[in-house]
């Protein structure tokens, strides 16, 4: 197969970019897009040009790190997956692809296809965990989690953190990682004591980052690799509604 | 108070405000509308209508006062959430854009609601304050109180009037149909157990209110109310 | 000698006697001490936590965007723990046991004692962070049993277990940056250890984003770094794990332990071109109603639906009759291996062998099948893009987890003074073979239980020292590193930096990998230092030292493979004996199992940098067993 590739390319987070245009031959329909792109950078880096830069690590769709929009959606469009798991042989040979990085005010792009999400990072700190020190912690199974409870805890759990929900919400919004979060943990009995606390500290830190607004266009949850479901974003709003009726601050 | 002004200050807040300022404005179109359908019944009822409505001016102003500042409300708070989104979305955009599965509705509520203001100011200008068709205003019925009914029948005898009047109750109903599951949405009422009532609630409301509203000066212009 | 510090007294109170005799630093002078953790999967960020928690100054260092994207986040299957919720009979004993027996034999008892001892900790703790673990309906934890166990006594949240708990860790740690407690260096590696007065003291690293070298001093280091199975390219482990941060140290004098002792897994998504970056484990329950075989002709390229019955040989049934397809995981990987090596692989390439369906399908149903499997079969869907309800699976081993690493003592500490290792960096608890569902409990065990306690005491016992950054071992060990990546940039040769890492990891999978023979071993000596020589004069590595430049991280860890492949040959000739995941094909049973020779091999190899690269120095660790008697694992 082969393939015509027009690569945003951007040297780095203060430059400004452009797409090239590169033929990428020999390819096979078994590769994996990144895998694709691979060969690519061996091809560019044997004729004497600059490798492109894009992010990876597991490459089985888990660790969240890659993050390529690929002809206008990201992660490429195949239901619930990551695009280290698109294969080229979803691709029609000779095809065009245009391929980005996130783009989001939050998420500025550090060099070509690698951006930095480290806003994410923040949005946890200010309230997505449990404060529960090592040591000390009751016997797990002093606390009875019903089944259903832990199970819609943890399809809110399964988000990874890639930061498609923003890249392909038309106001950038966070909610959809955010409300993951909170699902996860205030649905959870060990998360209630600081649940409405939880809920308006993310929502400030959210904003503080720069991150939009909800408008509720359902784009964050059809690009979502693990399909987390909008209803984590109802229960957000619901828990910071409630949290500041109660007059909890941030 | 001090919580409420909270809302004012975040993103989630701000939404919560467009949520309950949208579902008061939904019922006021609703109510609107019920009213409105009197006209189906004569000119007597039309016209006792209003006439009740005008009768308490403290109520009447009131009414007029609230609408206006949730009106105000809800259009000040898109501004600054339309305004914030913009910002976050970045100086660059997407080569090919996809929509990823929104609907239309959903990406085009700046604008819809940008007609609807539009619309309303020329809807007040035309049956409240009466100032574009003023002879029509001018009339009076047997009983020597304004004559609604007359108003709204040679206002909506006038093509283009009956036109802009359709065309933007389509936008009304793009507007509210998505309004509608966006504020349960905002107010964390919605999870995917409810999710498709609400989508079938709002579009049975977009629905009725497009047809009830339309219904009066379609029905004037083809003469089926003289 | 090596001194393991293991305490004296019976097993089952050791841990306990020791924490009682380890020096504690007052609660007001933690404060005072910094200590570096690089790594943050689930031993480095528990341990950042946890030791923050107590008061210390930690700074953490990952290479990822994020600390979330460890790769313990890629496990699926589970976490155990001596729990016996099931009332089926697990004890603390019984896990340690197990263990033990799972890893041939070649792990240290004290070691895997403590490891069972807290495994109950580790839940509890878990659960407290929120960890979703799978549910009975009555609102209890739910066990499975695991890796081939006798008892239910793993934890586990979907296929996912690795992720949910590697959150759990995050979000603790999340916690403690919030507080300002730890200091988070994301998108940062670590590429040289500082030693000062012989106590490890600091790190050099280069910050990826800005290509920045910058200088970390400390009163300890914490390597949490993860396995090296990235030494043979092709690996389920992600494409940016790497040796460098253990190799660097094992440079600096620090001994690095049974670095051939590596895990296979047997049924991972095969290899299907020259361009694959990595393999795709699936969980080994599918063994369970799939049959695995290949076509007793060699060279029979007939799609799997026209080979007839009396034409296949279903070799896992054939050869282990009372296991069959379940079969342990080292012994089908290489029956998988020796088919295949006969020229009866099938599907591109000829290194797969079939897991077959038809005949579950037909007994339970595709539904039944469906409500099982229905996940894998759909990940096998995307990956080979075949629907393995109709055409059988095809199925190859692959590399998914060390056992080797750099050697510690019972505190956890290397035989440099102040260098702590921890989880699968270092090598103390699964011994030749680890079992199924204990990776995730030994990193948690050592970053939030163990670690922390005996950190302590070698602050207590030592002077306190945190030198400053400006001395001259600092400014020494980074102008090595600004020298190792000047010269990699100036080589400007032909080729890639992929192409290298390719062949190396060829070569190490073919002669070090499943099955490794003598004749072999000596084969990869003798080639792997002429591929390192032609990757200094001819690898190709584009842009510039500053700024992001992903070739450029890439050479430096493929650099460190280079010279640490070979030490995993060497180590996997000397120890001549086949063991757990060490089969020498000189040695074995008439049935092809493994076949010890403790007489001579029961002990560490713990090997030393000497400054030729050919002939490390040796230092063994006898295994003393004081309370299980060794014997000889078989599964017929």
């Amino acid at each position: 197969m082969k393939f015509t590739l027009k690569i945003w390319r951007q040297s780095g987070p203060e430059k400004s970019g452009h797409f090239e245009t590169y033929e990428a031959h020999d390819i096979q329909a078994e590769m994996s897009f990144l895998e694709m792109l691979d060969v690519l950078n061996e091809q560019i880096t044997i004729s004497g040009g600059q490798p492109v830069n894009f992010d990876s690590d597991c490459r089985e769709g888990i660790c969240g790190m890659c993050s390529l929009v690929v002809n206008g959606i990201p992660h490429g469009g195949q239901k619930g997956t990551t695009v280290c798991q698109l294969h080229m042989r979803s691709f029609a040979d000779g095809q065009t692809i245009t391929i980005e990085p996130w783009r989001a005010k939050a998420f500025p792009v550090l060099k070509d296809l690698v951006v930095d999400r480290s806003a994410f990072d923040r949005i946890i700190q200010s309230g997505g965990y449990i404060s529960v020190n090592t040591g000390g912690a009751p016997d797990a199974n002093a606390l009875p989690i019903s089944k259903d409870q832990a199970e819609m805890a943890f399809d809110a759990a399964a988000c990874i953190g890639c930061g498609a929900c923003v890249a392909a919400c038309k106001n950038s919004s966070a909610m959809l990682f955010a409300g993951a979060k909170v699902t996860h943990l205030n649905t959870l009995p060990q998360g209630h004591p600081e649940k409405y606390s939880r809920a308006v500290s993310i929502v400030v830190s959210m904003d503080k980052e720069g991150f939009g607004a909800c408008t509720v266009t359902g784009a964050c949850a059809a690009v979502c690799p693990k399909e987390i479901p909008l209803d984590v974003i109802s229960k957000l709003n619901r828990d910071y509604a409630v949290g500041i009726l109660k007059g909890v601050s941030a | 108070m001090k919580a409420l002004a909270a809302f004012f200050r975040t993103s989630v807040g701000k939404k919560l405000v467009m949520a309950v300022t949208g579902l008061l404005l939904y019922g006021f179109v609703v109510v609107h509308l019920i009213g409105n359908m009197q006209i189906f019944i004569g000119r007597e009822t039309l016209n006792g209508y209003a006439h009740f409505l005008k009768s308490e001016p403290f109520i009447l102003w009131g009414a007029r006062l609230g609408l206006l500042t949730i009106v105000c409300l809800h259009i000040v708070t898109a501004i600054s959430l339309s305004a914030s989104n913009r910002r976050a979305r970045g100086a660059t955009s997407y080569d090919n854009p996809s929509h990823n599965g929104s609907t239309l509705a959903s990406r085009i509520m700046l604008a819809s609601g940008l007609v609807i203001l539009f619309f309303i100011v020329f809807h007040l200008l035309h049956l409240t304050v009466g100032v574009i068709f003023p002879d029509h205003s001018a009339l009076k019925d047997d009983k020597g109180h304004h004559d609604v009914y007359g108003m709204v029948v040679k206002g909506f005898q006038i093509w283009w009037v009956v036109g802009l009047y359709v065309v933007s109750m389509v936008l009304l109903g793009f507007h509210l149909s998505h309004g509608l599951q966006a504020l349960f949405q905002s107010l964390g009422l919605k999870n995917s157990k409810y999710s498709s009532l609400i989508d079938k609630l709002a579009l049975v409301g977009w629905v009725a209110i497009f047809a009830g509203n339309c219904a009066i000066p379609v029905s004037i212009l083809l003469g089926l109310v003289k | 000698m090596l001194d393991s510090k293991i305490p004296s007294g019976p097993l089952a109170q050791k841990w306990d006697k020791h924490r009682f005799d380890l020096k504690l630093v007052n609660p007001a002078n933690k404060r005072k001490f910094k200590v570096i953790v690089v790594g943050s999967g689930l031993a480095g960020a528990s341990a950042a936590a946890t030791l923050s928690e107590l008061g210390y100054k930690v700074q953490c260092f990952c290479y990822q965007d994020s600390p979330r994207r460890a790769h313990s986040i890629a496990a699926q299957g589970g976490i155990n723990a001596a729990k016996n919720y099931q009332n089926d009979g697990d004890s603390v004993r019984r896990l340690f046991y197990d263990t033990i027996k799972g890893g041939d034999f070649r792990a240290r008892e004290a070691n895997v004692y403590r490891l069972a001892q807290v495994s109950t900790n580790i839940i509890d703790q878990c659960v407290a962070q929120g960890v979703p673990f799978a549910r009975e309906y009555g609102g209890h934890l739910a066990n499975r049993s695991f890796g081939g166990a006798q008892v239910s006594r793993t934890f586990y949240a979907r296929g996912q277990t690795g992720q949910q708990l590697l959150l759990g860790a995050y979000q603790a740690l999340s916690k403690q940056i919030a507080k300002g407690a730890v200091q988070m260096f994301s998108r940062t590696e670590m590429l040289e250890l500082v030693l000062v007065n012989g106590h490890a003291k600091g790190i050099i690293v280069r910050d990826l984003t800005s290509g920045k070298i910058s200088r970390h001093s400390a009163d300890a280091v914490v390597l949490a770094t993860g396995g090296y199975g990235n030494a043979f390219y092709l690996s389920t482990n992600a494409v940016g794990c790497n040796v460098t941060a253990t190799y660097r140290a094992f440079k600096k004098g620090a001994l690095f332990a049974n670095p051939c002792y590596t895990q296979i897994h047997p049924t991972c998504i095969p290899v299907n071109g020259d361009h694959q970056s990595k393999l795709t484990l699936m969980s080994e329950s599918l063994r369970n109603d799939g049959r695995v075989w290949v076509p007793i002709k060699a060279g029979d390229h007939r799609p799997a639906s026209q080979i007839p019955e009396g034409e296949r040989d279903y070799f896992l049934e054939r050869k282990y009759p009372s296991f069959g397809n379940l079969a342990p995981r080292d012994i089908s990987s290489r029956a998988a291996k020796e088919v295949c090596d006969e020229g009866r692989g099938v599907g591109p390439g000829g290194l797969g062998v079939y897991l077959d369906f038809s005949d579950a399908i037909r007994r339970d149903g595709e539904d039944a099948i469906r409500a099982r499997y229905g996940n894998l079969f759909q990940m096998y869907e995307k990956i080979a893009g075949e629907n393995a309800y109709q055409t059988p699976m095809r199925i190859y081993p692959a590399v998914h987890y060390t056992m080797g690493g750099l050697w510690v003592d019972y505190n956890l500490m290397s035989n440099i003074p102040g260098l702590f290792v921890i989880g699968e960096a270092n090598f103390s608890d699964h011994g030749a073979n680890r079992l199924g569902a204990s990776a995730l409990m030994q990193g948690l065990a050592d970053g939030y239980f163990v670690l922390p306690y005996t950190i302590g005491n070698y602050f207590a016992t030592t002077a306190k020292s945190c030198p400053a950054e400006s001395s001259q071992e600092f400014s020494q060990a980074e102008i090595q590193v600004n020298e190792r990546l000047r010269k990699l940039i100036s080589i400007n040769g032909s080729r890639t930096v992929r192409s290298f890492h390719r062949e190396v990891g060829q070569l190490i999978w073919d002669k070090c990998g499943m099955a490794r023979s003598k004749a072999g071993l000596e084969d990869a000596l003798r080639r792997i230092p002429a591929i390192r020589a032609e990757f200094w004069e001819n690898v190709k590595v584009t842009g510039e030292p500053e700024g992001i430049n992903k070739t450029l991280e890439h050479a430096g860890r493929v650099a460190d493979f280079l010279e640490f492949g070979e030490l995993m040959c060497l180590d996997a000739l000397e120890r001549d004996e086949s063991c757990g995941g060490h089969f020498r094909t000189e040695h074995q049973t008439p049935d092809g199992e493994a076949k010890r020779n403790d007489d001579q091999f029961s002990h560490v190899s713990a090997w030393g940098f000497s400054g030729n690269l050919a002939k490390p120095n040796l230092e063994k660790e006898p295994l003393i067993y004081e309370e299980v008697t060794m014997s000889q694992r078989s599964y017929k």
